[in-house]
């Protein structure tokens, strides 16, 4: 059993992997803008750039800094959760009140501005980001070889995501997250300091989004633009799962890339655009999404 | 209402003597192309408030299809630009139909999804050249009459297009069919009691507006020569928001004044900052939202016009 309709066993579990390697991100990126929209009504399209925002702070402190991957994973995402929290106080804050249309369209100025200025100091071309040693070899588990990085990506990712969830579903920080979403000015009410709980909700978010982009930074070109076509598909991956739950954001996350890693081996021009479809034919049958609630 | 009618007719006046003010009329054109874009967009975000992020896609597949139809087939202008806009409405249809199954951010996304749908079909697809997209798309002949390859007459053709189109939208906007538009920007459940079916008035006004975009696509193409994927690209979908917002969401002549600018950063301050252009116009982005919801018309109209101002110039909403 070698191979499945003409194409090897090997080739499929390889794209397999990478097909959840990518889907790990989708399911960082999608439970990030699930915990922000959740808690803030805000569709942070600057997702992919804080994305890409981590990935440079990598790189960068790996440049100039000779800070190491195992330190980048943390601090990186800290600093860019700062700026996370300085963007909500400095803009976000201000558009609470108002159609959340307005968040979206700001969120997506400050990607523009984010992206632009990498693009204008950095150039168009990636850079790569070095393997670290202990993560460089290959498993060999006697059906197929699997690269460590890989593994390594998409235990982390679960680790995370699972993380987050429990958080948020079982401590009492979660409960109150929680109840902020439900009646946010009846929880500020009981003494609960809610301004700086979104503050910190969209500095959570994005550093999230920071710590896919840091994990990714060994796999992908580092450049300016990696985020921007990152976060459309996000946004379908969310359009699909719906915003209404944790486990669902990261399920449809892991299994449409899945779903992409199958369709580079069955017919790879599709690849691009099978989440885009996806998206359409969910949208006929479950306007809510797979996992949402009108 | 006849201060208005002043204000166009000098404008339009303006428009006329443009040729002979020594500014590039490829440049105009590109202006009222995309004056006209950003005036479709308006019919969408402003009267309908349906925020698309992948308008740029009717744009695109109509400036492909046009520039394909006269390389590949050797069509007439006036054929291919309506081939162009049927693509476009026909995208439209689908894509809309599809999104306005749901509302508010996450019709936004849904369009944005799709429009990179578009993208990538016009990135793979067999006739579209790939990367390079289709060059040296020949303007031809209108009608067997107007010889388009002189800049003057294209950029007549391209004012009287701009003009037909910016009436129209008004008639529409005026009419019965807009009226019950604006009843459902205003009141969605109130509209759906009336017994009105909004979906139907929606999806309309999504295919209209699409049509146009193409229409505005097709001419650009032609008056540039080229359709590249840039046309088709979300950044493209992101400058007409930011057109519509800028000149005044809602107002008639908003999307024109905005597009006026843009297009005018583009080309001048390119020179300037260089690459720093994206970041500017982010920046812009930031600050409209911010501080300036109502745009420049919008402003405009909501100080000086209070008295006698019937064009509604929405407070908050988008």
């Amino acid at each position: 059993m070698s191979e499945i309709f003409g194409i090897p066993v090997a080739v499929i579990l390889g794209q397999l992997t990478l097909g959840l390697v990518n889907g790990s991100f989708y399911a960082l990126l999608s439970l990030g803008l699930a915990v922000i929209f959740g808690l803030m009504g805000v569709v942070n399209f600057a997702h992919g750039a804080f994305y890409t925002l981590g990935a440079f702070a990598a790189l960068l402190g790996l440049q100039y800094f000779g800070i190491n991957y195992w330190a980048a994973l943390l601090l990186a995402p800290l600093a860019v959760g700062l700026v996370g929290i300085i963007v909500e106080r400095l803009f976000l804050r201000h558009l609470y009140q108002l159609d959340p249309l307005y968040g979206l369209l700001l969120t997506f100025g400050l990607a523009l501005i984010v992206e632009g200025s990498l693009h204008q100091v950095f150039g168009a071309t990636g850079q790569s980001y070095p393997v670290p040693d202990s993560l460089s070899g290959v498993l060999n588990l006697h059906f197929m070889f699997l690269p460590l990085y890989r593994a390594w990506v998409i235990v982390a990712s679960v680790v995370v995501c699972l993380g987050t969830w429990f958080v948020i579903e079982r401590t009492s920080l979660g409960a109150t997250l929680r109840a902020a979403t439900e009646n946010a000015p009846l929880l500020q009410a009981f003494g609960v300091n809610v301004p700086i709980l979104k503050a910190a909700t969209y500095g959570g978010g994005v550093a999230l989004a920071a710590l896919a982009g840091v994990l990714a930074s060994p796999v992908v070109l580092v450049n300016s633009h990696m985020g921007a076509s990152l976060v459309i598909v996000v946004f379908a991956v969310v359009v699909i799962g719906g915003m209404g739950s944790i486990l669902g954001a990261i399920v449809t996350g892991l299994a449409l890339g899945v779903i992409e890693g199958f369709t580079k081996v069955i017919y790879p021009e599709a690849s691009n655009i099978v989440v885009f479809i996806i998206m359409a034919l969910v949208l006929m049958i479950r306007p809510a999404g797979l996992f949402g609630r009108e | 209402m006849r201060r208005t009618a002043i204000f166009y007719a000098l404008i339009a006046l303006l428009a006329v003597c443009v040729p002979w003010l020594g500014i590039y009329p490829v440049f105009m054109m590109k202006l009222l192309c995309f004056a006209m874009f950003a005036c479709a967009y308006n019919l969408l975000l402003g009267f309908g408030r349906m925020l698309s992020f992948g308008h740029a896609a009717f744009f695109g597949a109509a400036a492909y299809v046009t520039s394909w139809l006269v390389t590949a087939h050797a069509w007439g202008p006036a054929a291919a630009i309506l081939g162009g806009m049927a693509v476009a409405a026909a995208l439209g249809f689908v894509i809309g139909g599809i999104a306005i199954r749901r509302h508010g951010i996450y019709f936004a996304m849904i369009t944005l999804a799709l429009g990179q749908l578009v993208y990538f079909v016009c990135l793979e697809a067999p006739f579209t050249g790939g990367e390079n997209g289709l060059q040296g798309v020949p303007r031809g002949t209108f009608l067997a009459l107007l010889p388009l390859r002189s800049d003057l007459v294209m950029y007549y053709l391209v004012l009287a297009v701009f003009i037909a189109v910016f009436l129209f939208i008004r008639r529409v906007v005026h009419s019965p069919y807009g009226q019950v538009l604006k009843a459902i920007r205003e009141n969605e459940p109130r509209a759906i009691s009336l017994g009105y079916d909004i979906n139907r008035y929606k999806l309309l006004a999504f295919v209209l507006s699409a049509t146009i975009a193409g229409l505005a696509g097709a001419l650009n193409a032609l008056v540039l020569g080229f359709a590249t994927l840039s046309d088709v690209q979300q950044s493209t979908s992101g400058e007409v928001i930011l057109m519509t917002l800028l000149g005044g969401t809602g107002t008639f002549f908003g999307p024109v004044v905005g597009a006026a600018i843009i297009v005018t950063l583009q080309e001048y301050l390119s020179d300037i900052v260089g690459g720093w252009v994206t970041a500017i116009i982010g920046a812009i982005f930031v600050a409209c939202v911010l501080a300036f919801r109502r745009g420049i018309v919008g402003e405009i109209a909501a100080r000086l016009l209070r008295g006698d101002a019937k064009e509604s110039v929405p407070d908050a909403p988008v």
